[in-house]
Parts: C-alpha cells; sequence; structure tokens
C-alpha cells in the first residue's frame, strides 16, 4: 500500500518513512512511543492517499544513516555524510529526513529496501543490492601507527610486520573480511595479529574506532584500517599518529586495497540516481572540500 | 503390531470415557514392552501435555496419544485457529500445560495465554516482554523464537534482547527476569530453554559478530545465574575439570579452548549455544552442541578451534564437563553443531547401547556412546563432499581438501551448503517403528568471486556463497532413518528445504510442514501421504499433539514463513542478489511465488 501511495503522493512518503525511526540505542519505551506516534502519522497518510488528496509540500530528502559511526554519520549530524545530505538537500531544496540504523548486515534491506528512506550517502561503487551513482571519492587502507614509535611501514611486505602486534577490523565469518586482514593471513601472518569487531560495543561512540585507539594507547603497534575512519581518528588521539597507504594497491589474486566509493539508491530508482550524478559533476568541488575537512585519505584511480 | 488392531477397533468406539481408558491400558503395556527400544530419560506415562519443545528429556518429539492413526486421518480437520499478528519466521513449538497452550512469537516475543476450554480458545493472557529495538539489527539471520518451556507453574521465555523470563503460568506476570548477554555486543537469544530439576538452561546466538558461546543455568526460582560454561577459553571457563573423561586423545590436553586458537582468538571466537539440550535424568547428564567457529576466516585461525562445532555433557546441577566431543574441528563452512541430540537405548551390534542419535549439520548421523562420547557410527545421510567421513579410531572428520574454500580461488559443488545437510529444524523419533524422521535439506554450494561490501562505513572483500539443489534437484527431504543399521529406509522429497521440525505419534502418522505451505501427514512405516492441509504461509514451525479438555487429539502447528531460509520472503530480500542472507537467497529465489508473510496458528482434531 505504501509504495503505491509513494509514488502517487508525497505526503505518503513522509509519513511512511517516521514509521521506522530505529535508533540502536532505543530502550523499549522510548521506542514503543514513537511506534505509536507514528502508527497515527500512517494512519493518517492512508486516508490521505486513499482519499486520493494531494497537497504540495516541502521536498524531503530522505537519508538512510548510521546513527553513531563517525566520520561517517551520527544521531548529532557530525560526520561528513551528514554534511553531504545537508548539501544535496540544499541543492534540491528539500528538507532531510533520516532513517536510522546500525549500517551492518541487513541495512540495505531494513532502510533502502522497506521504503523508508531514498539515499545512503556512502556505499562501493557497484555496490550490487542498490543503484550506484559515479563515485565521488576513492580512499585506501592505511597503515596506522604511533609517529614516536618511527615506523614507517607502508608495503605489506615488509619483514618487520611478522613480528610487530598487528590490529586490523574482524567483520564475521563467512569468508568475510577487510583486504588487509586477508593478506596478512595470506603471507602467514596469524598469530601477532589481533582482531577489532567492527560491530564493536554500540552502547560507546563509533565502535570501529576502537582500532585507532588501540594503536594509540600502544595496545597493538600499528592498525590496518579503512582510510576515512583513520584519517578522522588519528588526529583525535592524544599522541600523533602517522597514517601511510597500503602498498602494493592490489594483491592478486581478488585482493585490492582501495575502493571507489558512490552513493546508493533503489535499483529502480533511476532519476534520483541521474539527479545526484549531475549534482556530483556540479558540486565536486564543495564535495571535496567537506571529505578534506574530515581528513579523508584520497588516492587516484590506480587499481584495474 | 497389538496396537494398529487395537487403534482400528478404537474407532469404531465412540465413547469417550472408554476411549480414553483402553488408552491408558494400552500406555501401561508400552511403558513394559521389552520389544520396543525404550527412550531413556522419560518413561513417564503419557500425559497428553506438551511442556517443552522436544516433548521429552530425550528429545524424541513423539507423544503416545493415538486417536488419530493411518486409518481416520483423511477425516482431519481444522477445530480452530489463531492469527498471531506477526510477519516473521514462526519456528516456536506450542506448548500446551493443563487446559492452556502458550506460544512465543519472534521478536517482540510477545506471549499467549490461550485457553483451551473455551471454544476457540480464547486468550487468556498476554505478555510483552518490550525487548529493546536494537535486536533487530544485530540478530543475523531472522529474529525468530524457538520456543518457551514449563515447569512448576512458570512458563519461561528467552527473548532476542538475551534476557531469560519466567512468567506465572496461570496469569502471565513476570516473576523474575534476568539479562545474561549483551546486545550491543552482538549476542541474541533464540533457543527454546531446557529446564532440568531447578535449573533454567540457556545459551547464546551471535556466532557472526565475534560473540563467545555460551550456555547459562538459571534457578527456577529466582532466576539467579547458577552457572555459566563458555564454549571457548581455558578449562575454568569451559567448565572443565576432574570428572571431564573424553573419548579420544585429540580432546584430553589441557586449555584447549586455548591452545586451538591463534592467542586472544578465542575471546571472540563463537561456538554461540542456539540450538537444542536433551537430558538424561539415570546418567545426569544434559546434552548439547554449539556453534561454528567465527568471525575469523578458516586460514586466519588455525587449530581445531575448541571447542566449537562441539557436543558437551555436563553435569545440571554445576555446569562440569563430563566429556566433548568436536564434530567438525576447525570448521570451514559454517557447520554449526547445534543439532538436537536424540536419546535412545538401542541394540547395537548385538548389545543394547545407551546412545545418542544426532543428524548432524556436516552430512552424517552420529550414533554415540552418551556415557563417553565414542562414536559408533556416523553415515551420511545426505550428499557429502567436504569430507569423506569419520575415522572411527581417532574421531577425527576426515576433510575433503578439495572442497576447502579459499580466498580469490572458485571453488564448486560444496556439499552440503552451509546450512549444512540440516540445520536446527529438529527430528523425531518414533520407538513403535524404531524409526528417526529427519527434517532436512539437499543443498550445494559454490564459492565464487569477491566482490566489495559494506559493513560501518568500511568496504571489505568476501566469497561470495552460491547456494543450489543438491543432486536430484529438490532442496528439501524428509528422511526416514533406521539408527540401528544406519541407514536410509525411504524419504519425500520436496521443492524447499523442509524447515520444519517432525512430529512421531503412537498412532503412526507423522507431521510435518513445508514451505511451500502444505502441513502433511505420512504413514510412520511406509511413508505414504495420508493428509495434508494447505496453510496460509510456509511452515517452518514444530508440530506438537496434545490431548484437549475434551479428551480428544490435536495436532497444532505455527505456521509463518521466516528462518534463515525462508528470509528472502520474510526479510523481502532481493532474489536477484545471490549471496543475500549468507548465499541463501538464491537457492531460494522461487519461493516468493509459493507463499507470502504471515503467521497463524493452526489446531486440527478428528471431527
Amino acid at each position: 500500500m505504501f509504495s503505491r501511495c509513494r509514488k502517487r503522493n508525497r505526503v505518503c512518503d513522509s509519513c511512511s518513512c517516521s514509521v521506522d525511526v530505529k535508533t540502536p540505542n532505543e530502550r523499549s519505551g522510548f521506542d514503543n512511543c514513537i511506534s505509536s506516534l507514528a502508527l497515527q502519522f500512517v494512519t493518517l497518510a492512508i486516508l490521505f492517499c486513499t482519499a486520493g488528496l494531494s497537497y504540495s509540500a516541502e521536498r524531503e530528502l530522505r537519508v538512510c544513516a548510521d546513527p553513531n559511526n563517525l566520520p561517517f554519520s551520527n544521531q548529532r549530524g557530525e560526520g561528513f555524510e551528514n554534511r553531504i545530505a545537508d548539501l544535496i538537500a540544499r541543492e534540491f531544496g528539500a528538507k532531510t529526513h533520516y532513517t536510522w540504523w546500525a549500517q551492518r548486515r541487513g541495512f540495505v534491506r531494513n532502510t533502502l529496501g522497506q521504503g523508508l528512506c531514498d539515499l545512503i550517502i556512502g556505499v562501493p561503487a557497484g555496490y550490487d543490492p542498490v543503484l550506484t551513482t559515479r563515485p565521488y571519492y576513492r580512499s585506501t587502507y592505511v597503515f596506522v601507527s604511533r609517529r614516536d614509535r618511527a615506523l614507517a611501514l607502508t608495503s605489506l611486505d615488509d619483514p618487520r610486520l611478522a613480528k610487530l602486534k598487528i590490529g586490523v577490523h574482524l567483520i564475521g565469518d563467512d569468508g568475510a573480511n577487510a583486504p588487509p586482514a586477508h593478506a596478512l593471513s595470506r603471507r602467514g601472518i596469524i598469530t601477532n595479529v589481533t582482531g577489532y569487531p567492527i560491530y564493536g560495543d554500540y552502547t560507546e561512540p563509533n565502535p570501529p574506532a576502537r582500532l585507532i585507539d588501540a594503536v594509540a594507547n600502544g595496545a597493538i603497534d600499528v592498525a590496518l584500517a579503512w582510510g576515512p575512519l583513520a584519517g578522522y581518528f588519528s588526529p583525535r588521539e592524544p599522541v600523533p599518529l602517522e597514517l601511510a597507504a597500503i602498498s602494493p594497491a592490489a594483491d592478486p589474486p581478488g585482493l585490492r586495497f582501495s575502493f571507489a566509493i558512490s552513493m546508493g539508491v533503489r535499483k529502480q530508482d533511476v532519476p534520483l540516481r541521474d539527479e545526484l550524478n549531475r549534482l556530483l559533476d556540479r558540486r565536486r568541488q564543495q564535495m571535496q572540500k567537506i571529505l578534506e575537512e574530515f581528513g579523508v585519505p584520497r588516492v587516484a584511480e590506480t587499481v584495474p | 503390531m497389538i496396537h494398529l488392531e487395537f487403534s482400528s477397533n478404537l474407532q469404531l468406539c465412540a465413547l469417550k470415557r472408554l476411549f480414553v481408558s483402553i488408552n491408558f491400558l494400552f500406555l501401561l503395556a508400552s511403558t513394559v514392552s521389552a520389544a520396543m527400544p525404550p527412550s531413556s530419560g522419560n518413561k513417564v506415562s503419557e500425559d497428553g501435555q506438551w511442556v517443552r519443545a522436544a516433548k521429552d528429556f530425550a528429545s524424541t518429539r513423539f507423544s503416545s496419544l493415538d486417536q488419530i492413526t493411518a486409518k481416520n486421518i483423511k477425516q482431519l480437520k481444522l477445530a480452530w485457529s489463531f492469527s498471531t499478528g506477526t510477519d516473521r519466521g514462526l519456528e516456536a513449538a506450542p506448548l500446551v500445560v493443563g487446559a492452556t497452550m502458550y506460544i512465543v512469537m519472534p521478536y517482540p516475543n510477545i506471549v499467549y495465554a490461550l485457553d483451551l476450554s473455551k471454544p476457540g480458545a480464547s486468550v487468556k493472557w498476554r505478555y510483552e516482554p518490550k525487548p529493546a529495538a536494537a535486536a533487530q539489527g544485530v540478530a543475523c539471520c531472522d529474529v525468530v523464537n524457538r520456543g518457551a518451556a514449563y515447569a512448576d507453574g512458570k512458563i519461561i521465555i528467552n527473548t532476542l534482547d538475551v534476557h531469560t523470563i519466567a512468567l506465572d503460568a496461570a496469569t502471565g506476570k513476570e516473576i523474575w527476569k534476568t539479562k545474561l548477554g549483551e546486545i550491543n555486543k552482538g549476542e541474541t537469544i533464540t533457543m527454546a530453554p531446557l529446564i532440568v530439576k531447578n535449573k533454567v538452561l540457556v545459551g547464546n546466538s551471535g556466532g557472526e559478530m565475534g560473540v563467545r558461546g555460551w550456555l547459562t543455568a538459571l534457578d527456577l526460582t529466582t532466576g539467579k545465574i547458577a552457572w555459566r560454561a563458555y564454549s571457548t577459553g581455558p578449562d575454568k571457563d569451559v567448565l572443565i575439570g576432574a570428572n571431564f573423561k573424553p573419548f579420544y586423545k585429540m580432546d584430553q590436553e589441557k586449555d584447549l579452548g586455548v591452545q586451538s586458537w591463534p592467542p586472544e582468538a578465542w575471546k571472540i571466537g563463537g561456538g554461540t549455544v542456539w540450538g537444542w539440550i536433551s537430558y538424561d535424568p539415570e546418567l545426569d547428564l544434559i546434552y548439547y552442541g554449539t556453534g561454528n567457529p567465527g568471525p575469523w576466516n578458516s586460514e586466519q585461525r588455525p587449530g581445531d578451534n575448541k571447542w566449537t562445532s562441539a557436543i558437551f555433557a555436563r553435569n545440571p546441577d554445576t555446569g562440569q564437563a563430563a566429556w566433548a566431543y568436536q564434530f567438525s574441528p576447525h570448521d570451514e563452512h559454517d557447520y554449526d553443531a547445534v543439532n538436537e541430540n536424540i536419546l535412545l537405548d538401542l541394540p547395537i551390534k548385538g548389545q543394547t547401547r545407551k546412545v545418542l542419535v544426532r543428524p548432524e549439520r556436516n552430512g552424517y548421523v552420529y550414533v554415540m556412546d552418551r556415557m563417553t562420547g565414542e562414536v559408533l557410527s556416523a553415515t551420511s545421510f545426505v550428499h557429502v563432499s567436504t569430507s569423506k567421513g569419520v575415522d572411527l579410531k581417532s574421531g577425527r572428520l576426515i576433510y575433503n581438501e578439495l572442497t576447502k574454500p579459499q580466498l580469490g580461488k572458485v571453488v564448486r559443488g560444496i556439499c552440503p551448503a552451509s546450512p549444512g545437510g540440516k540445520d536446527w529444524q529438529p527430528s523425531a523419533y518414533s520407538p513403535r517403528t524404531g524409526i528417526l524422521y529427519i527434517p532436512h535439506q539437499n543443498l550445494c554450494m559454490d564459492i565464487e568471486s569477491m566482490e566489495a561490501n559494506y559493513i560501518a562505513g568500511t568496504p571489505f572483500v568476501g566469497a561470495n556463497a552460491r547456494i543450489y539443489a543438491g543432486p536430484g534437484g529438490y532442496r528439501g527431504e524428509f528422511t526416514a532413518w533406521d539408527p540401528v543399521n544406519a541407514r536410509r529406509l525411504w524419504s519425500i522429497k520436496e521443492k524447499f528445504p523442509v524447515w520444519s521440525g517432525a512430529l512421531a505419534t503412537s498412532g503412526d502418522v507423522v507431521f510435518y510442514g513445508t514451505m511451500d505451505r502444505w502441513f502433511k501427514a505420512l504413514d510412520a512405516r511406509t511413508g505414504e501421504l495420508l493428509w495434508q492441509f494447505e496453510v496460509d504461509s510456509g511452515i517452518i514451525g514444530q508440530p506438537v499433539t496434545y490431548r484437549g479438555p475434551d479428551g480428544k487429539q490435536y495436532v497444532a502447528i505455527l505456521a509463518g514463513i521466516g528462518g534463515w531460509a525462508g528470509a528472502i520472503v520474510s526479510a523481502g530480500l532481493d532474489a536477484r542478489d545471490a549471496s543475500a542472507a549468507l548465499g541463501t537467497a538464491n537457492a531460494m529465489k522461487d519461493l516468493p511465488q509459493h507463499t507470502k508473510k504471515g503467521g497463524t496458528l493452526y489446531v486440527f482434531a478428528l471431527p
């Protein structure tokens, strides 16, 4: 019913998206209150839809985002993806509306897939569950170490890696892992590698940042982390850290360390994708400025 | 057999009272019969109730009720139904205690008590635990619940957000509520608790999230945690002490839960306990299995990764382990070992042995000595390419190196696929036929190219699993298995994985449901389809049978598609995304044509 309504009437759009404002930290009482409120909205929306009423409302940019994952996004709007969403909203003359959901397995399915929102600000280019725009940045996995250690690591083939205490993000089983973790195990580097579950403890702010904290507090000698995360948290640690892109840039078969990042919309939402592509062309400089401000390490297209 | 004639005579009997008393006579006869393989652990006479998911401590899911027989089942009719108002997978077994039925729903885990003495079974009470909304986001596959348990006037339920709750069975009032874990660290609970003496036994889920598996015992009266046994880590955490006597040498060293892992990896190693527990009151031992190791790839966790994909025998009062055995050491295929343990006394090579029969995810039916942990036989019940059998001397599974998943390499024909030869869906055993009825799947998979994926703003790569029908082209099967001679007797092929449990009865009919919406009854001996009923949404629940307050035998099933295999419908996965729901979506892409979301309790009886 909603999907049919949605196409006809923007009013329903905004109503249906309030149904699922689910924040991972929300406690049940609060959640219930939200739901019942939302239910009233929905009922209202159904009434409007079925009655075929229409009136023009301000356009809404409905964004699916993680409420607790800087530097990308958080509920306070402090991430670079929040800033990019604001930029898009301004361009579209729209108001930003978020559906908050932890960006984990099922994120796309439970947000974009349920029609609760229309846009994910960051996904890998060509990411299969969604339709992606042109990439707007490309970053790389990096070595992160304390400056006072003067390790100057740049290569995965550095023999010192056999001895150093290394930290990587752990994704999950089923053959999935961060590329540097795969690359290390290929080289037989296993027993000195500590995994930091990317999910972490969701009651803490920005759970994936624990990996960078571990470098700063000396729990590990070096982290192999995704660039945007490392670029944002390193300068915020109490001791100076240094970053270096992982080389070689690829580790065949199948492994690469740099990824182009696009925006994602529903597979069939070609008009929105095209609109976003035009905006990316138009506002390229502003986008780059935001990424610059957040310390996102960017690399040129080097990998086939 | 005498009983068959008996029950056909009974059909002619119109007087309910007489019916019941003859039935009772038969029960007396059956308990003293020496010809039957006795299922130890539950020699109490049939009370017509269903107070725990597996019916009895031996987990036979066998009821001595026998009004419904092969001869009269064609008249079986819908007696009443109840709409659950849910649209996620319904995996729970309804419980029946006295004249009340209790059902527990998937997240948000609402419990209903239905008054069976009222026409149409009116709602007696309803309880809402209001679990944290975040639980949905971190549950691995579907937000299922596999059922409640009853003892001492209490209904015990587990919630997705890692709480165990005791309710007053009469009123639905909360008696105690205990938090067992942390959802924000990826822990959830989906399993049905088992109550043994004064202990409530509960295990966690979340092996994909860097969770360390455990089984916890709570005091039934107070809800206080009595003990917790981890599946990984040092012996003191695993509750391995002086009484630990594993059968095989490979399991006899100290601190194997640490030694068989790279440093620290055991702390997040998985081995969650989301399946079934059995209990043998005579040996005073509980039996349960542990989930797959994780979250590292197999090459990043060299070693056996104990005690994941393993079974424990423990003392229920102290939690101390008596023995353990690893079905799939260093698991590479997501072969959780959480399946049901059916405790039987069977003649094996001319000698009656106390055995534990276990159709395992890795594709073998294990028959084990439940006193010692010795594997007496391990026989494949599906096509298996990932291993070549079990070396009965060392106890080790012999892996096939050709089907070892390797990063960046295409590996085809991995059988069984990661949901295994069979998953959580519990088998039933009839002591009358001596047959184990195994609901299972027939799935294989290929590991293909690595594609970029994304979690928490971080791109990563993983092997894409593409799951498809195994040899024969069908995806599910209901197999009748002779555990004494370790052989298949007959089987029914199904279009989709048989993701529902099985039920066996003294009427010599067995029940199961299909994802394409059929609730079926077979002749327990021949497998002949005797009766079927089309429900609204696909079945992944556990059928049960009970004697109603009116003395009639009823059969109940919750129908509502979902679970891992059904997620393509319940979670609205994109069928074009072959690797969605860990690769299951490809195997199930035509399921949406056969069922829609929904939730209904169906209860059947003879007119």
